[in-house]
This record gives structure tokens, C-alpha cells and sequence, in this order.
């Protein structure tokens, strides 16, 4: 299990909007680079992309939870 | 002659001291938001202490040095790889040309500041080189950096290397950080109770501070004195006719956020501020991350112009101990 982590302190979200889907479910296939949430800080949206290709796991950061750097937000299978 | 920048992590500007004396004009004093950090990070690789450097907020950028240089990294908690190999903050280093400097995660704090030998030579507008993007003043065409940017370093002195702050001398915010504030002119706009209040309560840094302005949630709502509205000012009771902002007042819109204006904020406006944090905790301001606890500290002028001599002694000491 490989762990995907905030790059940065703020505001995690799962969704590119919040009436959207989130960027990924349990099962999806990731590629290296794929978003998978966003932090938000400094009224700005940082893209979380995933460094290594897998499959999509869970979030383990809450939609909306204030995160830290380096916290882990959500887990991949690679 | 340069630094290029391979990532260019968050917002990351030149900076120097500023640019005091265009206030009254709309144009902020802007520059490092933590310039006792900026200060000893050019003391450590021998620049003047007004050199400009790079800040980087929460991410730290990827950096190769295209001569030999000497670089020290100051202000917040941040691990770094010369080449893969580790160096340690608030220390000069030696870095030879094609040498690349990255960061890991941010532990503490929220503001690295990267001082080169030479000081970085990017043209300065109205006597500085700090960047106020706003106004496309300063840095690099007036913004922050972005990837591919070349940045000229000006000629240093390669003898500085070595030297390192010891941990007494160097700043930080403690938990929860603690804000001195002085109360301002229109702190009798506030009833007793929510003057107490607003020293009483915890609040916490909401994530859209930034260089312009810091803003704080969590706490009481303040309540205002009864009034007839003045002619000029808005209906809200946290409204004033227009006046002049101070570097540090604090404004609370609503009487809900207090916003503590700070390097890039604006010189004046409609809404009163209860106060200002004194000059020498401006700086632990700039080393706060979104969601972490402040508290706010009643103090008076003898007991802020006290603190300020204290600041200066230790800047003092660091310059005695690594001249």
C-alpha cells in the first residue's frame, strides 16, 4: 500500500467541485500524475497528483478536514 | 551568474526589507514577512542584511545554482537535499555550480527564506526588489516565480560558509502562539465585555491568510457600542468613514474575523481596527500555518517598545557572534 501526502498545509477536498464525484473511487486505475484531491490555502487550489501508478484504495483525509504537510490523504494499491 | 528554478513551490518571491515610504500611496511596504528570518539568513552567507532572498510559503522550490555560491535557509522548519545530501537550516552552506537545492515537508512554521552570497540582482522598482504581484512591482516582471525562471545572483564573498545560529538566537511561534497586541483608537468602539473577550478566546489562523492579511476564526463575536452612524461611514457598527491602516492594525468586518494586515495589505479604508499587533511579533505571524492557535496579548506602549529593544538585542547578538 503506498501512501499519497499533502504537499502542504490547508483545506483537503475529494472533489474537483463540490457537486462534482470525486476525482477517484475504490478500484479506479491511477497513473502517475493522476489528481486525486485538492488542498486549499491562500484562497488558492493546489492540485495532490499521485507520483506512482496503482489502484485507488480509500481517502484516509476527510472531504473538507484541515490537513498538515506530509499527512497522508488517501492510500493507492501499487 | 544565477539560480534556476527547477519548481518553483508555492508563491515563492523575491523579497528584501521592503519598500517603505510609498504607504500614503497605496503601495504597501511589502518584503519579507518574517525579516528577522531574511535578516540572518543574509548575515549567514555575508550579504547586507537588506539583500534580497527568496521566500517560499508552506513548499519549498527546486533550485540549480549555475556558479558557486554560499546559501543559508532560515525561518520555518523545512528538511533540505543538496545533491541528496542533507543540510541543516538557519546554517551557511557552500554550493557549487550545477548543485541542485529541494525541500521535504514542512515540520514547523510556515516560511523558509533562502539567502544566496550576493544577494539576488533582479531590478529593483521604488528602491526594492521585494515582489508585490499586485502591483507588478519588484522580482521578476513584478510575480512570483514560476518554473524555468532565471534569477541573477549578484557577486559574494565565498568565506561565509560554516557558520551556523545557535538555536537560542533564532524565532519561532510557541503553541499557541502568542500576539501582543496594542489597543488602537477605536478600541472604545468595543463594548467591556467583548474587549475582554477577544483576549480571552482561542482563535485559530483561517486558511486564506496570506501576505496581505492574516485572518483568524473561532473566536466571540464582538459587540459594538450603541452609535449614530457618522456621516461617511457604512451602516455595519465595524464600519468607520475611510481612514488610514497601520502595518499590524487589526480589523474585524462584521466584528466576526479579525484581520491583522500585514507586508502587501492595503493603507486605509472603512473599517475600524480594534488595535495592532506590535512590530516585534509581526515576524512569528509570518511563520504561522493555516488551522494552528493564537492568542491574543494585551500589552502597552512600554511594554512594546520593550519588546521591540528585545528584538533588536538579539539581532544584535547574532550579528556580534557571527561577525
Amino acid at each position: 500500500m503506498a501512501d499519497i501526502q499533502s504537499p502542504l498545509p490547508g483545506t483537503f477536498y475529494h472533489r474537483p467541485a463540490p457537486e462534482d464525484e470525486p476525482f477517484k473511487s475504490e478500484g479506479d486505475g491511477v497513473s502517475a500524475g493522476d489528481t486525486i484531491g485538492l488542498v486549499e490555502v491562500m484562497k488558492t487550489f493546489i492540485d495532490v497528483k499521485s507520483e506512482i501508478a496503482g489502484t485507488f484504495k480509500a481517502y484516509v483525509a476527510e472531504d473538507g478536514a484541515p490537513v498538515t504537510a506530509g499527512e497522508t490523504l488517501a492510500r493507492l494499491k501499487p | 551568474m544565477a539560480l534556476k528554478i527547477n519548481k518553483p513551490g508555492l508563491s515563492t518571491s523575491v523579497q528584501d526589507l521592503g519598500r517603505p515610504g510609498y504607504f500614503h500611496l497605496g503601495i504597501p511596504i511589502g518584503g519579507a514577512m518574517d525579516r528577522f528570518a531574511m535578516r540572518v539568513a543574509n548575515i549567514l552567507v555575508g550579504n547586507p542584511e537588506d539583500a534580497a532572498g527568496l521566500e517560499a510559503v508552506f513548499m519549498g522550490p527546486e533550485i540549480e545554482f549555475a556558479k558557486d555560491c554560499v546559501v543559508a535557509v532560515t525561518g520555518a522548519e523545512m528538511p533540505m537535499t543538496l545533491d541528496g545530501e542533507a543540510k541543516e537550516g538557519w546554517s551557511s552552506f557552500s554550493v557549487k555550480a550545477g548543485q541542485k537545492l529541494g525541500f521535504g515537508f514542512l515540520k514547523s512554521g510556515a516560511r523558509i527564506y533562502i539567502a544566496v552570497s550576493g544577494g539576488i540582482a533582479t531590478e529593483p522598482d521604488l528602491g526594492s526588489r521585494s515582489t508585490y504581484p499586485i502591483g507588478a512591482l519588484g522580482g521578476i516582471e513584478g510575480r512570483t516565480i514560476t518554473e524555468g525562471d532565471i534569477i541573477p545572483v549578484g557577486n559574494g564573498d565565498p568565506s561565509s560558509a560554516g557558520q551556523t545560529v545557535a538555536s537560542r538566537l533564532r524565532r519561532g511561534p510557541g503553541k499557541p502562539a502568542a500576539l501582543r497586541v496594542l489597543p488602537g483608537l477605536y478600541w472604545n468602539r468595543l463594548t467591556e465585555a467583548a474587549q475582554n473577550g477577544f483576549f480571552e478566546d482561542i482563535w485559530t489562523v483561517a486558511p486564506e491568510a496570506d501576505r496581505m492579511g492574516y485572518r483568524f476564526k473561532g473566536g466571540r463575536a464582538l459587540e459594538f457600542v450603541e452609535r449614530e452612524q457618522p456621516f461617511g461611514a457604512g451602516a455595519d457598527p465595524s464600519n468607520i468613514v475611510d481612514g488610514c491602516y497601520s502595518y499590524g492594525s487589526i480589523q474585524v468586518p462584521g466584528g466576526t474575523e479579525p484581520i491583522v494586515l500585514h507586508r502587501d495589505a492595503v493603507s486605509g479604508g472603512g473599517y475600524f481596527t480594534l488595535g495592532a499587533i506590535i512590530s516585534a511579533d509581526m515576524d512569528l505571524i509570518g511563520q504561522l500555518q493555516p488551522n494552528t492557535s493564537v492568542k491574543f496579548v494585551k500589552v502597552d506602549m512600554e511594554q512594546a517598545l520593550n519588546a521591540r529593544n528585545e528584538r533588536r538585542a538579539m539581532l544584535r547578538q547574532i550579528r556580534e557572534e557571527l561577525a
